[in-house]
């Protein structure tokens, strides 16, 4: 690295870096730009939903049919908000921007691993991300059959769906590489005296992400691979014998199985959604041991619970399927594991909540957001019980208590970590400060409206109301009591929206803010923030690579010179 | 400042940066190929009848191809193994054996694929077919991947031995162990397939 002192251009420097802070930059950038347009396509959603049929204001230009969503269309941009926010916003921004920036920082590491397989890792998103996008360009514009593309539905679906599946793989080698870097820098880099048991919640989370992503997205590799040759090369390895569309009978050969898609696709998707809060539970441990000046309760309950969630995420995919007749022998054993699983997340969550118990602690926005991840994780994992139980899926699966299940967990849940991530490190990643006012009240619109959007759902949900509905459930008799929700809902989600300018305004502002010169502002103990400058240097991190000493989170030790002692300090 | 272990191992996990990433890199690309059995697994016990694969298949040409794999498999071992010895001549003579007992397999492979198509088997015509046709051809696209890494350190690539000599035997490794890898998974399919 030492030869990349003289003066870089442009393009070498910002775009084409192998700097690991730069693609968590490029990482960050992307991904919230994406959750911004994932978010916009269900803003365009949720006006059919309150407004059935009538013109969509401001972008109803563009949807054709009078400026009323079409309910083709309405399908396509379903299936593109989930992709686009877990798989190129949430996903990219906590395992590829924070993963990328603070991991080769807390550990004493002047970099990745392998910073040119990260440049590359970085590229593959980006393209896989524009593979994504040109799908709404193709005839029939973009995949239609549900985010988790079940066929044979998926297998006869227009163009789109093909897009999909090529955009698809793109991503999964992208991550497939990042994971890689993520885990060998992590087992290969630690600095001098940084052992196991010593390194930063944040780093162990990202660690056990990396092995999920590494050993859960191939078998999605190979169903996307099937399900392209199903589609491309006329195979049946999804398509049963004898299946009539459309008043015909197919031709294709049959004797495939729906069913082995779902299980090649949730054998990945149920360690997705720990790939979705790992990582979030890592910000919220630093952000909530340095905002209460204490040491986190239970650090090794913490690891061994993360590390155990991790396995069992491996053998609880099927409790998405009981509905589909697989066998009620295999439904029981998923819903051993499913309830098994609960425990470990109940550890955490109980040791992040006991953290709080007699500290003194400082309500910055950064802890906001993550005093706010706690209950609405809790609310989020708590209805997920009824949905690990057969007998109660039954009832509640494919209504509006799953959506507002997961996105509990995934939207107020990790996404306010994420945010919570983004106020804590932004003074490491510029040298500079957010404006706390405009932070707080960021915090508290995007709180009640985040609220306002999925508490409604559980009650349309219990009632019955299905989620894939063009009109709400307007022509549900059932559904009739509980359709003013809609209304509330969509409103809420609009507000939200707005909320965001409260963050955008604010980063816009900070950013043209003058340097602050302080180097630890919040106090913290971990390497980021007690042996770097503010921004790290270019290339190396460090003026001088740091020996670890002690534990990660040694706040207000009895006769310390200050309230915390870093990680590097000897004693 | 260099990133550490990038050639020298790491004492206490006794490996260099790329050889464990490369472990990982299989790891992962255990779990793509498990995919792909399972499926054959669950597509093969959810049907009634499955062809027997040496009635369609050609074995004799499958046991001719397992020979070249598993002898290229050996030849990769003794072209890193004459780096070691430091006898470079012996490391060329070696690979290239590697490449050739390669392209040999694909050559066996393609007229094995064409003599399907003359018949015409095609993918589409059962899940066996669709099966044998998905798993050997995402094998060929790793042998033909492994051709093009191979002929990289053969030819151009080969320069590193004068300029880093440790990290060229380091390279050669890691490539080795993603060829061990591939002949593996032949392993695996051509009983799967031609004999099962």
């Amino acid at each position: 690295m030492s030869s990349d002192h003289h003066k870089q251009s442009f393009w070498t420097k910002y775009v084409f870096s192998t700097d690991h802070k730069i693609i968590g930059i490029q990482y960050g950038i992307t991904s919230l730009v994406w959750l911004l347009f994932g978010f916009g396509l269900m803003m365009i959603m949720r006006y059919q939903l309150a407004y059935p049929e009538s013109p969509v204001p401001f972008v109803g230009g563009i949807l054709g049919d009078g400026g009323i969503l079409p309910s083709e269309m309405y399908n396509s941009l379903g299936v593109m908000h989930g992709t686009i926010m877990i798989f190129l916003g949430v996903v990219p921004l906590a395992f590829g921007a924070f993963g990328n920036y603070f991991v080769p920082l807390q550990i004493g590491a002047i970099d990745m691993a392998f910073p040119k397989l990260n440049a590359t890792s970085y590229w593959m998103y980006f393209l896989g991300s524009v593979i994504m996008a040109i799908g709404f360009f193709v005839p029939g514009g973009a995949a239609n059959s549900g985010w988790t593309s079940y066929p044979p539905l998926a297998d006869i679906a227009t163009t789109g769906q093909t897009v999909w599946l090529f955009g698809m793989v793109m991503l999964i080698t992208s991550s497939l590489l990042g994971s890689i870097n993520i885990l060998a820098t992590v087992i290969q880099l630690r600095t001098e005296g940084m052992t196991w048991m010593k390194l930063p919640i944040f780093v162990w989370t990202q660690f056990i992400t990396a092995f999920l992503l590494l050993l859960a997205f191939p078998p999605l590799e190979a169903a996307g691979v099937l399900q392209l040759m199903d589609r491309l090369a006329g195979t049946s390895f999804f398509m049963p014998s004898g299946l009539v569309v459309s008043g015909e009978v197919l031709t294709n050969a049959g004797g495939g199985s729906p069913l082995l898609w779902q299980h090649l696709f949730w054998f990945l998707a149920h360690p997705e959604v720990y790939v979705l809060i790992l990582p979030a539970f890592g910000i919220v441990t630093e952000v909530i041991a340095n905002n209460t000046r204490k040491p986190i309760q239970g650090y090794k309950s913490l690891v061994y619970a993360m590390i155990f969630l991790g396995f069992m995420s491996f053998i609880v995919w099927a409790h998405h399927m009981y509905l589909t007749g697989m066998g009620t022998s295999i439904g029981a054993f998923f819903q051993t594991t499913t309830m098994i699983i609960s425990i470990p997340s109940v550890v955490i969550l109980t040791a992040l909540l006991l953290s709080l118990w007699g500290g003194s602690i400082r309500f910055n926005t950064p802890m906001l957001f993550a005093l706010g991840f706690l209950p609405m994780f809790g609310i989020g994992g708590l209805t997920g019980l009824p949905l690990g139980l057969a007998a109660s899926d039954i009832h509640l699966h494919d209504t509006y208590y799953v959506i507002g299940h997961f996105h509990y967990v995934v939207a107020p849940g990790t996404i306010f970590a994420l945010f919570a991530g983004i106020y804590y490190w932004f003074p490491k990643m510029t040298g500079k400060r957010t404006n706390e006012a405009l932070g707080k009240l960021h915090f508290f619109f995007s709180f009640i409206f985040m609220n306002g959007v999925f508490m409604p759902m559980f009650i349309q949900g219990l009632a019955g109301v299905s989620r894939r509905l063009w009109d709400g459930g307007e022509i549900y008799a059932h559904a009739a009591d509980v359709l003013y929700l809609n209304e509330v809902m969509s409103v809420s989600a609009w507000l939200l929206g707005l909320a965001q300018l409260f963050f955008i305004v604010n980063m816009i502002i900070s950013l043209k803010g003058k340097k602050t010169g302080e180097v630890n502002p919040w106090g913290a103990t971990t390497l980021d923030w007690t042996d770097t400058t503010s921004p790290p240097l270019d290339h190396g991190n460090f003026e001088k690579v740091p020996t670890v000493y002690r534990g990660p989170y040694e706040y207000s030790v009895p006769d310390a010179k200050e309230d915390f002692t870093p990680q590097s300090e000897k004693g | 400042m260099d990133i550490p272990f990038t050639v020298k191992n790491r004492p206490d996990t006794g490996l260099y940066n790329g050889k464990l990433g490369v472990w990982l890199f299989l790891a992962s690309e255990v779990m793509l190929f498990g995919g792909l059995f399972s499926a054959y697994v669950f597509l093969r016990t959810g049907v009634d009848t499955w062809p027997v694969g040496a009635d369609i298949l050609n074995v004799p040409l499958a046991t001719l191809n397992t020979m070249f794999l598993i002898s290229s498999s050996v030849t990769m071992v003794m072209s890193w193994a004459s780096l070691k010895l430091n006898d470079f001549s012996k490391f060329k003579l070696y690979a290239g054996l590697t490449l050739l007992l390669a392209c040999a397999f694909l050559v066996v492979k393609y007229f094995e694929y064409t003599a399907k198509f003359d018949h015409h088997l095609y993918p589409s015509t059962n899940n066996f077919l669709g099966i044998y046709f998905t798993m050997t051809g995402l094998h060929v696209l790793h042998v033909i991947g492994g051709i093009i890494v191979i002929f990289f350190f053969w030819m151009p690539g080969a320069k590193m031995w004068e300029s880093d000599p440790e990290r060229f035997v380091n390279r050669i490794e890691i490539v080795g162990l993603y060829w061990h890898f591939v002949d593996l998974v032949w392993i695996f399919l051509f009983p799967v397939l031609y004999l099962l």
